[in-house]
């Protein structure tokens, strides 16, 4: 063996997933899949409508339809099935409405569920479902967003206002900036002040693997199998809710089919299928349809954004000044009041505003709860400043990238504590930017855009840019704790070395198509020194890894990856002893590397492998030493983490039709440290399609009455192959100094950035028809009729 | 009821069926091939995608009634189609380009980029994005899918 061999990294190798056998050969343990003797199989009856008075409800023909166990109303789980829980309340005096997982006397949204049944097989139970007769006094629905904020119809009327929540930073209280208020004054005299209102679409997060649960009350513990990103979580709120005791609780997430913020809820089918299987002793099975899916799991984004922005003529921003309208939906879920406050952090995004103000106003209506969605808040936050710095480069006749540089911080400038109050500890924006700018071509482009634009082509060419960063590795716990969140942000992690040399990694984090499995192996086994595949990463099961506060917020490396970090190194500091001890030589001459303990200078030596069999036998171990070299770990952040990149789109857009086709799209992201390149590149991708995805083409829409109009795949158009193109991506490196491995997240950072880049590509490309702005998703009809109407004023 | 007899993954399976079961439903539920999933309600996603006497379909839009006499191959049986030891060409390159994820997808997903291939196996790019036009994809952004449909095309080649 070489030395260069010996001593080849794992971190940075694009090693092959281990996950992929399983998945690729169908041989994978999604929750559906599961069937236990004597499973009962439960059916949901939803509202048809927005907001009703439930007046009676007749069960007695479901009842008595075949293989039929059982039907449930509100009414006769009134006492046991508690009320859903909301985790972060924003403000101390939060409006929040109560939350049964089966509505009693009124229902707030279509798709809230009023019955169940339960019967023996799927089929019969969606049967007879159909025959529950439910009786309806429908009342006035609050559904659209600023009329809702204004009380004139109320979502929950004992409640007296739909207002839940106003949250404030001001960076002049804070003592993080100046006033905005006297920076717009000034502006107002002898500067520039730009004032804009953006709306953000409600999406729905739309993962492939639709929810299911099973539960197994049978024996000591509770089982839950669910389709979760979030089995530490569900545990602790299921024992809480339902007062059954924590210990009595297994919650079980197998294999689970993406997630995208849209996983990461406690649900009424998950209460409800607790409840059931309870009290009838038997196990049960919940799956949902798409349609219901998309009706009744939480959606995402839905946000009035008015801006103003205030600047010297030379295109230095003075102050921006934020005011928020985030619809809530019928209910105040797990953490959805919070979403957008983890966007007031980001409106500053990359720059060094003097002064800053947020305010966000959470309102409650008659539609499906929202709460995280990839991203969450942070695409909101820099979709807005965003389309305002291209906004601002017009005003000021500037380059958009130019305008940026003029105000974004300096390399040589981090460490650098925003407006907002973060410290961003790393980055440098100017190298990402001349990275991506050189494998865009930018140059060649806007020369062909000029051209274009002369000749009066139809076809018009638009560069859309995005320079984003956002924070990630939610979260340092003092912070969730200032912000009121009721939870921390630590993450555990055991390692434990097995007599055979093979090691077993447990993580708190809970893995849903990230590549857990392989990158979490790559950190280990360059730590102690061991082959990736002697590595086996076990996650998402409560009695297989206890702790842990599981998946989302690009936490998983940076959080969870720290913790493996710091239980390995414990477990070397374990086996230092035994191994001296077998040397005959003293702890202090003993180096560690590559997987050997050996004696400095001389040739001696013993490897982890042997040390762990050596503690398993404990034949002749040191005195007062614990035959066991396994160790655990608990991390804390002490910082958010800041990745950022800048992003390049090309647009053509047909102004005969409205219609948009990508042409190119480059990104170069700096998120540090990599593990495992290929997993970032298909993070990266993904990422940017779902970004894309809500600047052309994903909505959820509801027509006067509340009902979701896109309310199956056909009319939620998510995009496929053929609609998309492929990319250029690459990476400049500002390792994160705030862990130990230098890593940043990734998960979130394609579609934050993504989506201005397109639509700012699309507005580039018919501006000089007269169209300033576009509405998303930028549709075929919107563009054509922006085009039209300009058209129409400029004559 | 309705007796079928077909041809699944290479074996030989008969059973009394409701004649509203759908295809889907019988693998997953009669026979336990819990390989082939089900991702949507509307034919949209094409999650369910297996071959039916050689050809792609979406097996919640067939009823197990109309596959009697038919063969069915799913993902399960699809290594055991390649002449040669462990994976099919095509998983292969699944794995090899990362073109996957969270993996939901992915048995409809190489199923159909199977049958492509079997149409065109020398397809281009966007011969490879049409033809995947009925399989959706939530995690990858379709990059190393198209990626991986290729790779297996170079590989064959």
């Amino acid at each position: 063996m070489t030395a260069t061999q010996e001593t080849r990294a794992e971190i940075g190798r694009d090693r092959r997933r281990k996950e992929d056998q399983r998945l690729i050969t169908g041989r994978t343990r999604w929750t559906d899949n599961l069937t236990l003797p004597g499973m009962l199989h439960l059916a949901m009856v939803r509202s048809p409508f927005a907001h009703a008075r439930i007046t009676a409800i007749d069960t007695s023909a479901a009842t008595a339809a075949p293989n039929v166990v059982a039907v449930v109303t509100g009414a006769d789980v009134a006492d046991e099935q508690g009320s859903l829980p909301n985790a972060w309340a924003i403000t101390t005096d939060q409006v929040t409405p109560p939350h049964p997982p089966v509505a009693v006397d009124r229902v707030a949204f279509a798709g809230e569920i009023v019955a169940v049944v339960v019967a023996r097989s799927a089929a019969e139970a969606r049967d007879a479902a159909e025959l529950v007769d439910v009786d309806y006094e429908e009342l006035p629905a609050a559904l659209d967003l600023k009329e809702a904020a204004q009380d004139t119809v109320l979502a929950h009327p004992d409640l007296g206002t739909n207002k839940s929540a106003l949250w404030v930073f001001d960076s002049g209280e804070a003592g993080t900036g100046g006033s905005v208020e006297e920076a717009i004054a000034k502006a107002r005299t002898d500067g520039i002040v730009l004032e804009r209102e953006y709306r953000q679409q409600r999406l729905i997060p739309a993962f492939m693997e639709p929810r299911s649960v099973v539960v197994d009350p049978t024996g000591e513990q509770i089982t839950m199998w669910s389709a979760t990103q979030i089995p530490h979580i569900l545990r602790f709120l299921l024992a809480a809710v339902l007062g059954i005791p924590e210990s009595k609780v297994r919650v079980i997430a197998p294999d689970v089919g993406g997630g995208f913020g849209g996983k990461l809820q406690t649900t009424p089918e998950e209460f409800i299928a607790m409840v059931l299987a309870r009290r009838l002793g038997k196990p049960v099975k919940y799956t949902e349809t798409r349609s219901e899916s998309l009706v009744s799991g939480h959606h995402g984004r839905d946000q009035w954004q008015k801006l103003t922005l205030s600047a010297e003529r030379d295109g230095t921003v003075t102050g921006l000044k934020v005011e928020l309208l985030a619809d809530l939906g019928a209910y105040v879920s797990l953490v959805g009041g919070g979403v957008p406050v983890l966007g007031a952090f980001m409106f500053n995004a990359i720059y060094k505003f003097p002064a800053y103000h947020f305010a966000c106003q959470t309102v409650l209506t008659n539609k499906t709860w929202t709460d995280a969605y990839r991203g969450a808040g942070r695409p909101e936050a820099t979709f807005a400043i965003e389309r305002l710095m291209d906004e601002l480069a017009v005003e000021v006749g500037m380059d958009p990238l130019a305008v940026r540089e003029k105000n974004w911080i300096r390399h040589d400038e981090f460490p650098f504590t925003t407006v907002a109050g973060l410290e961003y500890d790393s980055g440098n924006y100017e190298a990402a930017t001349a990275r991506a700018k050189e494998m865009f071509g930018y140059d060649a482009l806007r020369a062909e855009q000029a051209e274009r634009r002369a000749s009066g082509d139809p076809v018009q060419l638009g560069i859309g840019v995005s320079t984003f960063t956002e924070m990630c590795g939610l979260a340092p716990s003092r912070v969730l704790g200032s912000l009121n969140y009721g939870a921390g942000g630590w993450e555990h992690a055991t390692v434990r070395m097995l007599p055979t040399g093979k090691v077993e990694v447990v993580t708190g984090t809970s893995a849903h198509g990230q590549g857990h499995e392989t990158a979490f192996s790559q950190i280990i086994a360059d730590r102690l020194g061991v082959a990736f595949e002697d590595v086996e990463v076990l996650h998402g099961d409560t009695q297989i890894a206890p702790k842990g506060l599981d998946t989302y917020g690009s936490r998983s490396l940076v959080v969870g990856g720290e913790a493996l970090v710091k239980a390995a190194d414990k477990v070397i500091e374990k086996a230092r002893p035994i191994a001296a001890h077998l040397l005959e030589a003293s702890v202090d001459d003993l180096d560690f590397a590559g997987g050997r303990f050996t004696v400095r200078g001389t040739d001696q030596g013993v490897g982890i492998g042997d040390v762990a069999l050596a503690t398993f036998a404990a034949h002749n171990l040191p005195d007062g030493v614990e035959p066991s070299l396994d160790s655990e770990a608990t991390y804390d952040p002490v910082n958010f983490n800041f990745p950022h990149g800048t992003h390049l789109c090309a647009a053509e857009v047909d102004t005969e039709t409205g219609e948009v086709r990508l042409r190119k799209y480059v990104c170069c992201d700096d998120i540090g440290t990599i593990i495992n390149p290929l997993i970032v590149e298909g993070q990266v991708h993904g990422g940017l399609v779902q970004g894309i995805a809500q600047a052309l083409w994903e909505e959820a829409v509801y027509d006067d009455s509340g009902t979701l109009v896109s309310g199956s795949f056909v009319d939620y158009t998510l995009p496929s192959a053929a609609d998309t193109i492929s990319f250029e991506v690459d990476h400049t490196t500002s390792p994160a100094t705030t862990n130990s491995l230098g890593t940043k997240g990734v998960g979130e950072a394609g579609t934050i950035a993504s989506t201005p880049a397109v639509v700012n590509a699309v507005v580039d490309a018919v501006r000089h028809l007269g169209v300033s702005d576009l509405t998303m998703p930028c549709t075929p009809e919107r563009v054509w009729r922006a085009v039209n109407q300009a058209k129409g004023a400029g004559q | 009821m309705t007796k079928i007899e077909l041809t699944v993954d290479g074996a030989r399976v008969t059973d009394d069926v409701e004649p509203r079961l759908l295809l889907v439903q019988y693998l997953r539920e009669k026979l336990g091939k819990t390989g082939t999933v089900v991702g949507c309600d509307t034919s949209n996603c094409g999650a369910c995608t297996v071959h039916l006497d050689g050809r792609s379909v979406k097996s919640c839009n067939v009823l197990a009634v109309q596959a009697d006499g038919a063969e069915v191959l799913t993902i399960e049986g699809l290594a055991d189609t390649h002449d040669g030891d462990g994976l099919h060409p095509v998983q292969e390159a699944f794995r090899e380009c990362h073109g996957l994820q969270c993996g939901f997808c992915t048995p409809g997903m190489i199923m159909q980029s199977v049958d492509l291939l079997a149409e065109n196996p020398h397809p281009t790019e966007q011969e490879v994005r049409d033809g995947l036009e009925g399989n959706l994809c939530r995690c990858t952004g379709y990059h190393n899918i198209v990626r991986a449909v290729l790779h297996a095309a170079g590989g064959a080649r």
